[in-house]
C-alpha cells in the first residue's frame, strides 16, 4: 500500500479505482459487494446494522409479549422459559454488538471519517473490506445458533461461568454457546482492524490544514472510540478464548474445583468464576462508551449545524471526549458490587465511576451552551438530537445512583439497571443513528427523506421510549428482579404485572412506529426528492469539499454573523488576505 | 415544533418527577436494622438527582423555545465557549458527584467495610447454598460448629443434608441440619456464609435492602440484623438457568424465643456432641 501523494482520486468517486472497474459483472462485484471504497463499506455496515436491529426488535417483541402472556403461542408456538432467556441473551448479543457497535462508528465512520477530514481514502482499505466480511460472518454464525441442537445460548451477554463454561448446566450452552463465542471473536478481529484503519486513517490521512483543534466533533468521536474498541475487544477476544479451551479443551480458567452441576461432578479446579467477570467487563464497560461517545460526537455536530451557532465549548467537548474514553477503562468493577469481590475494591470503582460523571455532565452543559442564543431548526435530524440530550440527561442521572455500591446492591440485576442500560445506552445511541441518518441521508443518496415521516417518527419514538423506559425504574425500585421468564412464581413480582402491561403496549407502540422509519428509507432511497447540495447549509467538507491543492484554514463549526447572505462559513472556505479580518475567530 | 417540545420535555419532567414523588411501586416496607442507612442514602440521591433532573430538563425546554427560529433574528452570539462557564459547571459537578461519593463511601464502609457491631455480638451462624433451582439453609447445631461438605456426596434428590454433601464422618457434622426455609431470629445479628453447588446465584431479599452473589468456589458472608417479623421472600437475582424465576425460598423472622424453640426441635439429640 502506497502512501503517494500524487494518486488523488476524485473525493466523491467510488473507490480508488472505479475509473477502470468496468461494468462487467465482476466489476460491479469488486464495486459494490467486495469493495474496499469506504463509502460502500460504510453504507454495507449500515444495512447490516439495519438487519441486526430488526432481529433485535423482533426478539424484544417476543419477549414483552411472553413477560404479561407467558401462554401465548406465536405461529402456534409457545415460548419456554429457556426459550426466553435465549431471546434475552440474542437481543442483547445484537443489539449491543451489531447494532450500537457497528451502526455509529463502523457504518457513519467509514462513510464520513474520510470525507470530514478531507482524506482521499482510508489508510487499509483491503483491512476496511476485510473487517465487513468478518462482521458479516460473526452475523451469520450468530443467527446459526438459534437453529441447532439446544437453540440459543441463555446465559445472557454476559455469560457468567460456570453457567457459560460447562454444557450441561442448561439448553443452549452447548453448541449455541459455541457459534457466540466462535461469533464474537470473529467480531472482536473484525472490529480491531477496523479501528486501527480508524486509527492511522485520523493520525495520517487529515487534509492539509486540518489541525486537531479543527477536527469535526464526530471525527475526534470516532478516533478515540476506535482506541476503546482496541483495547476493549482484544481483551474480550481473549476472555471468550480462554472460556472456549475451558469447554473443550480441559483448562479451568474460570471453574473451581467441587462444581456439581445437573448432578454430575465436573472435573474442573482451580479457577475463579470471578475472573471471567473482571474479564468480561474490562471489556463490556468501554463498550457502553463504544455505543456512545459516537452519537454524542454526532449529536454535538448537529446541534451546531441546526442552531446556527459554533459548538460551545469545543476544547471542552475533545477534552470530555478524552477523558471519558481513558476512564472508561477503570470502572468496569460497578458491575462487580455484588459480585463477592473485596469490598474495599468498591470505593476505587464507585468513586471513579462518580468521576466520569463529571466530562458527561460537562458534554450536557455544552450542548445546551450550544442551543442557547442560537436561531434553532427544528429539521428532523435536529429532533433526534434534541431526543438524544432529554434521553441522555434522564438515562445519564441514574447513573451516580447505581454507581454507589449502597444503593446498587439494591438495584443490581434489577428492572432499575434495565431502565438505566436501555435509556442512556439503548434510546440515547439510537436517537444518534436515527439523527446520523436523517442528516447524512442526503448526502449519500443524493435524494432527501420526507421530513413529515420522520417527525412523525421522532415523536412516536420520543415519547415511546419514555413510556416505556421510565416505568421500568420503578419495577426495579420494587425489587423485581431482571431476566425472570415468568412473573407467575414469587408473590411481590407478580404484583407488578400491571406495570409490565403498561410497558409493553408502550413497547408495542415505539416498535410499529419503527415501520414508518423503513418506509421513510426505503422509499427515499428510491422515489425521495433530489436534494440540493449542501441542503442543511453544513460546514463540514463533507458537503463543501476542500479545492484540490488547498489547505483548510478554520474550524468546523463557523456558523452565525452575516457572509455573503449566509450565516456560516464552509470549512473548505479559504481566507483571502484581504478578508483575515473579517474572521473574527481563532481555531 | 418548539412549542411542542417545551410542552413535551416539561411535561415529561412532571410526569417523570411525580411517579418518583408518588412512587406507586416503590421499595417494599424496611425489614432490617442496617437498612435505615441505605433509605437514608436512597432518599438523598434522589433528591439531588431529580433536582437536577428538573433543571436540565426544563433548561433544555426553555432553550429550544426561547431560540426557535421563526423568533430570534440571525443568531449574533458568536460564542464559542467561556473558561469561566466551563469551569463554573465542572466544579458545580464536581460537588455534586464529591457528595455522592462522600455520603455513598460512609454508607458502604459502615455496611461492608468491617462488622465492628455486628461482630461485637454473636451472630447467629447460617450457611446457604443456593442451586439450580433451589435454596438450603444449614445450621450448624449446639456445636455451633458447621461440618465438613463433600461435593461427591452431594445428593439434591435426598433432599436435607445430603443436598449440600453433607459427611456424616464429620463428628461437627452430626447436629448439622438442613431446612429450605431460613428461619431467623427478630432484633439479632445473623450472618449468612453465601455459597453456590453449580453456578452462580444471588441471595436477595428486598425488605433487607441488599443482594450478594453466591459463587461456587467462594465463601461470602454477609451479617445482617432483621427486625420485623414475617415470612419474605427471598430470590435468586442472578441468571442461574432456566429455572432462575422459580428459585425462591421463605426467610421467616421469628422472635427470639420462638427461634430458640425451633432450632431446638430440629436439632438433632447430641449424645456425643461437645458441650
Amino acid at each position: 500500500m502506497t502512501n503517494s501523494d500524487s494518486v488523488k482520486p476524485p473525493l466523491i468517486a467510488i473507490g480508488a479505482a472505479s475509473a477502470v472497474v468496468s461494468n462487467d459483472a465482476a466489476g460491479l462485484l469488486r464495486r459494490y459487494i467486495f469493495s474496499s471504497d469506504p463509502k460502500i463499506v460504510g453504507l454495507q455496515y449500515f444495512f447490516l446494522a439495519l438487519a441486526a436491529a430488526l432481529v433485535g426488535i423482533l426478539l424484544s417483541l417476543l419477549m414483552r409479549i411472553h413477560i404479561i402472556w407467558p401462554t401465548a403461542k406465536i405461529f402456534g408456538i409457545g415460548i419456554a422459559p429457556e426459550s426466553y432467556l435465549a431471546l434475552v441473551t440474542m437481543h442483547a448479543t445484537f443489539m449491543v454488538f451489531f447494532v450500537l457497535t457497528l451502526a455509529p462508528q463502523n457504518a457513519f465512520g467509514n462513510y464520513f471519517l474520510p470525507l470530514q477530514i478531507g482524506a482521499q481514502r482510508m489508510a487499509f482499505p483491503g483491512l476496511n473490506m476485510a473487517s465487513f466480511w468478518l462482521a458479516f460472518l460473526s452475523f451469520l454464525i450468530m443467527l446459526a445458533a438459534f437453529f441447532v441442537e439446544g437453540g440459543a445460548p441463555i446465559s445472557g451477554w454476559t455469560h457468567y461461568a460456570p453457567l457459560s463454561a460447562v454444557p450441561g448446566a442448561g439448553p443452549g450452552q452447548g453448541l449455541g454457546l459455541d457459534l457466540w463465542l466462535v461469533s464474537i471473536a470473529i467480531f472482536c478481529v473484525g472490529s480491531g482492524i477496523a479501528a486501527v484503519n480508524f486509527i492511522v486513517t485520523t493520525v495520517r490521512f487529515r487534509a492539509p490544514g486540518m489541525t486537531w483543534m479543527r477536527l469535526p466533533l464526530p471525527c475526534w468521536a470516532w478516533f478515540v472510540t476506535a482506541f476503546l474498541i482496541l483495547s476493549a475487544f482484544s481483551v474480550l477476544l481473549a476472555a471468550a478464548a480462554m472460556l472456549f479451551m475451558d469447554r473443550h479443551f480441559g483448562s479451568s480458567f474460570f471453574e473451581p474445583s467441587g462444581l456439581v452441576i445437573a448432578g454430575q461432578l465436573v472435573r474442573h479446579q482451580g479457577g475463579s468464576p470471578l475472573l471471567w467477570q473482571h474479564l468480561f467487563w474490562f471489556f463490556g464497560h468501554p463498550e457502553v462508551y463504544i455505543a456512545i461517545l459516537p452519537g454524542m460526537g454526532i449529536t454535538s455536530h448537529l446541534l451546531s449545524t441546526f442552531a446556527r451557532r459554533p459548538v460551545f465549548g469545543y476544547r471542552a467537548m475533545v477534552y470530555a471526549t478524552i477523558a471519558i474514553g481513558v476512564l472508561g477503562f477503570g470502572i468496569w468493577g460497578h458491575h462487580m458490587f455484588t459480585s463477592g469481590m473485596n469490598p474495599h475494591a468498591a470505593f476505587a470503582f464507585s468513586n471513579l465511576t462518580l468521576a466520569i460523571g463529571v466530562p458527561s455532565a460537562v458534554k450536557t452543559f455544552n450542548w445546551l451552551g450550544t442551543l442557547w442564543g442560537g436561531r434553532l431548526r427544528f429539521t428532523t435530524p435536529m429532533l433526534f438530537s434534541i431526543g438524544f440530550v432529554s434521553l441522555f440527561i434522564t438515562g445519564g442521572l441514574t447513573g451516580p445512583i447505581l454507581a454507589q455500591p449502597t444503593l446498587d446492591t439494591y438495584l443490581h440485576d434489577t428492572y432499575f439497571v434495565v431502565a438505566h442500560l436501555h435509556l442512556i445506552m439503548g434510546m440515547a445511541a439510537v436517537f444518534a443513528i436515527f439523527a446520523a441518518t436523517y442528516f447524512w441521508f442526503p448526502r449519500i443518496f443524493s435524494r432527501t427523506m420526507s421530513e413529515k415521516l420522520g417527525r412523525i417518527h421522532f415523536w412516536f419514538t420520543f415519547l415511546g421510549a419514555y413510556a416505556t423506559f421510565v416505568p421500568m425504574h420503578l419495577l426495579g425500585m420494587a425489587g423485581h428482579p431482571r431476566r425472570y421468564a415468568q412473573l407467575t412464581e414469587v408473590n411481590y413480582v407478580h404484583k407488578l404485572l400491571p406495570l409490565q402491561i403498561f410497558i409493553s403496549i408502550a413497547a408495542f407502540v415505539t416498535m410499529a412506529a419503527q415501520i414508518l422509519f423503513l418506509i421513510n428509507l426505503f422509499w427515499s432511497i428510491f422515489r425521495g426528492n433530489r436534494s440540493n447540495p449542501n441542503l442543511w447549509e453544513a460546514t463540514t467538507l463533507e458537503w463543501e469539499p476542500l479545492p484540490a491543492g488547498a489547505e483548510v484554514q478554520r474550524g468546523a463549526y463557523e456558523f452565525g454573523g452575516n457572509h455573503n447572505g449566509k450565516d456560516f462559513v464552509p470549512q473548505a472556505g479559504l481566507i483571502s488576505r484581504e478578508n483575515k479580518d473579517e474572521v473574527g475567530r481563532k481555531t | 415544533m418548539a412549542k411542542a417540545l417545551l410542552v413535551a420535555l416539561w411535561l415529561i419532567t412532571v410526569l417523570c418527577l411525580g411517579l418518583f414523588w408518588f412512587h406507586p411501586w416503590w421499595l417494599p416496607a424496611l425489614a432490617s436494622a442496617q437498612g435505615v442507612a441505605v433509605d437514608r442514602q436512597f432518599k438523598l440521591t434522589f433528591a439531588l438527582v431529580g433536582i437536577a433532573f428538573l433543571l436540565a430538563q426544563t433548561a433544555l425546554g426553555f432553550l429550544l423555545w426561547k431560540y426557535r427560529a421563526n423568533r430570534s433574528e440571525t443568531s449574533k452570539r458568536n460564542l464559542t465557549g467561556s473558561t469561566k462557564t466551563e469551569l463554573f459547571w465542572t466544579i458545580l459537578t464536581s460537588l455534586l458527584f464529591f457528595t455522592f461519593a462522600w455520603t455513598g463511601a460512609r454508607s458502604w464502609s459502615q455496611s461492608h467495610a468491617g462488622h465492628t457491631d455486628a461482630d461485637a455480638k454473636l451472630p447467629v451462624d447460617i450457611e446457604v447454598t443456593g442451586m439450580q433451582f433451589a435454596w438450603y439453609f444449614r445450621y450448624p447445631g449446639p456445636d455451633r460448629v458447621f461440618g465438613r461438605t463433600r461435593p461427591e456426596l452431594q445428593d439434591a434428590s435426598a433432599g436435607s443434608v445430603a443436598a449440600v454433601g453433607l459427611d456424616t464422618s464429620d463428628p461437627a457434622s452430626r447436629d448439622d441440619f438442613v431446612t429450605t426455609t431460613l428461619v431467623v431470629p427478630a432484633n439479632r445479628n445473623v450472618r449468612l456464609t453465601l455459597r453456590a453447588q453449580d453456578v452462580i446465584h444471588s441471595y436477595f431479599v428486598p425488605e433487607l435492602r441488599f443482594k450478594q452473589d453466591a459463587v461456587p468456589g467462594m465463601a461470602i458472608p454477609v451479617v445482617f440484623t432483621p427486625n420485623r417479623e414475617g415470612n419474605f421472600e427471598i430470590v435468586c437475582a442472578a441468571l442461574c438457568g432456566l429455572g432462575h424465576y422459580r428459585m425462591r425460598a421463605t426467610m421467616k423472622v421469628v422472635n427470639d424465643a420462638e427461634f430458640q424453640a425451633w432450632l431446638a426441635k430440629h436439632a438433632p439429640p447430641q449424645p456425643g456432641a461437645q458441650p
